[in-house]
């Protein structure tokens, strides 16, 4: 029995820059960014071309990474049995990038939660409002710098508790 | 005389029996039929996503039992399942089998847990249910027997499985597989042409193939609508390539073709579970892995089919002691993406039936 095959980057890039020109930012080995200009257009042929034949997505998920957010796109095709991934980058001080919440049903809900929880704004998106906290709730817990510790430490975890007494111990717990 | 009517707004929940926990629907009602409707969850979000980048890779496993409590079985071993693959740690043979029937007896509970909550909703007040709280409270007595939890597991560890089975836990599988092709038996004849269900769910919350796909529906709701398309056979993990097993579909993604589909992934398992045990290799039950350790740097998206439908991991290392990003791709609340167009144009009471052939869990839905 076969198991998913994942598309390469390389792959994607090729099938897509030859209908959306200039689209991809960037090929790695298992994923490929799009540029959010495009991404609408890119995620709609990924969606009806016949080969790629991006029908369902699986997972939308954003990551804070400091400098800028990621929202990935784990999108696969049930014919063909593989598995895509597409990222799209935003502006780290206002993020916001499009909606495909008409290219795919299943974005609406998922993008409602990234918006709630990382800040990320889908332009175009029907109905973007928070989904699981409330209206007024201060900032977007996702976030690494959210409740960030004192003296601009970021929460998480240097070492295992057993591992490094120093680290463990120290810095924060005299604040 | 023309009668001046007024659209009302109506809220199903959070605190109402139908909606299975706290969820919330608020709709918009012309007389008896519903012209909108707008979920509003969120009452029982926990932020684990946020608690799960600060413990350790092993401190997690408790979480995914919290999330779909009524499946706490394939929470953990999705999550295992997604570290263990970023890691690249493999897992003994004896370990893969007994996850298999742990996660299939999960699927029995948790199917038949959903099945007779459906059959209330359509008005059978509670004998139904409890008629199929006597299969799942065995599964659970297998559970308790072997971890010692009932409900929340905490069974499944990154490497296999915590403890080994006990001695009596063969035997009284054995007499569990025996009775329940017969059970099956018993509620089809008392359920599956009985006329009150089949006029309560033919025909209500259709949901059609392409609407399913493009709302990302997974699990019983993606097979209800006639996809044939099950994680288990399309991308298989743990031993799942080995066992012989149909996928059920329904016809016209009605509540009616979900809950048949529920019905016949219970006989389905209770086929893999017979071969897993007939299988069972002797051997450890679980990998060396330490309690603390660093995955390497990168990224992944695992996914297994849970009773509810794709439940899937994305989580990223950046080499450290805990996950930079955990996240979770909840069936529950994917699945309700189409709720909308499910419900709109019903009446109140077949919007409760919809619902309840959803199957949603409010724990995974919020996390």
């Amino acid at each position: 029995m076969p198991a998913t095959a994942k598309l390469s980057g390389e792959r994607l890039q090729e099938r897509i820059d030859a209908a959306v020109p200039g689209a991809i930012e960037q090929a790695a080995n298992a994923w490929v960014c799009v540029r959010p200009e495009q991404l609408v257009a890119t995620m709609t042929f990924l969606r009806d071309d016949r080969e790629l034949d991006g029908r369902y997505l699986n997972a939308l998920s954003g990551v804070d990474r400091y400098d800028y957010f990621e929202i990935v796109y784990h999108v696969s095709s049930l014919s063909h049995n593989h598995e895509m991934t597409l990222k799209v980058r935003a502006d780290h001080d206002e993020p916001e990038v499009p909606s495909v919440a008409s290219v795919w049903r299943g974005a609406h809900l998922q993008e409602r939660e990234v918006y709630d929880l990382l800040g990320v704004s889908f332009a175009g998106h029907p109905k973007l409002a928070r989904i699981f906290l409330w209206d007024g709730f201060p900032g977007h817990p996702l976030r690494k710098d959210f409740m960030a510790m004192p003296g601009g430490r970021s929460p998480g975890l240097r070492a295992f508790p057993n591992e490094d007494e120093e680290t463990w111990g120290g810095e924060f717990r005299g604040d | 005389m023309a009668i001046d009517t007024e659209p009302l707004v109506v809220n199903i929940g959070p605190q109402h029996p139908s909606t299975h926990g706290v969820f919330r629907m608020r709709v918009t009602l012309d007389g008896e039929r519903i012209t909108d409707a707008e979920m509003i969850v969120g009452y029982l979000h926990r932020s684990m996503e946020k608690l799960a980048e600060e413990r350790t890779w092993t401190q997690n496993i408790p979480f995914t039992d919290r999330m779909d409590y009524l499946a706490a079985m394939t929470g953990n071993l999705s999550y295992c399942i997604a570290v263990e693959r970023l890691a690249s740690i493999e897992v003994p043979e004896r370990a893969q089998y007994l996850r298999v029937i742990f996660a299939e007896l999960q699927r029995i509970a948790s199917h038949a847990m959903a099945n007779g909550t459906f059959v209330n909703d359509c008005g059978a007040w509670q004998t139904p249910l409890l008629y199929m709280f006597r299969e799942r409270e065995k599964v659970l007595d297998l559970f308790e027997m072997t971890c010692g939890a009932r409900l929340t597991l905490n069974y499944m560890r990154i490497g296999g499985v915590a403890f080994d089975l006990p001695d009596e836990f063969l035997p009284q599988l054995r007499s569990l597989l025996d009775e329940l092709p017969d059970r099956i038996a018993e509620y089809e004849q008392l359920l599956v042409d009985n006329e009150i269900l089949l006029m309560r769910s033919r025909g209500i919350g259709v949901l059609s193939p392409e609407m399913a796909m493009n709302s990302s529906m997974s699990g019983p709701m993606l097979r209800g609508s006639g996809i044939a398309w099950d994680v288990r056979k399309a991308d298989p993990y743990c031993v799942y390539d080995r066992m012989d097993f149909d996928i059920p579909v329904g016809h016209t993604g009605d509540s009616y073709d979900r809950f048949r589909v529920r019905m016949e992934e219970v006989r389905q398992s209770v086929r893999i579970i017979e071969q897993a045990v007939a299988q069972l290799p002797p051997g450890r039950h679980c990998a060396d892995v330490p309690l603390n350790f660093r995955p390497p740097e990168g990224e992944i998206y695992s996914r297994i089919e849970s009773p509810k439908g794709e439940l899937g991991f994305y989580l990223i290392s950046d080499g450290g002691p805990q996950p930079y990003r955990f996240h979770v791709r909840s069936p529950s609340l994917i699945n309700l993406s189409a709720l909308r167009e499910m419900v709109v144009g019903q009446t109140v009471a077949d919007a409760i039936v919809t619902l309840g052939s959803i199957d949603l869990n409010v724990g995974e839905m919020d996390r």
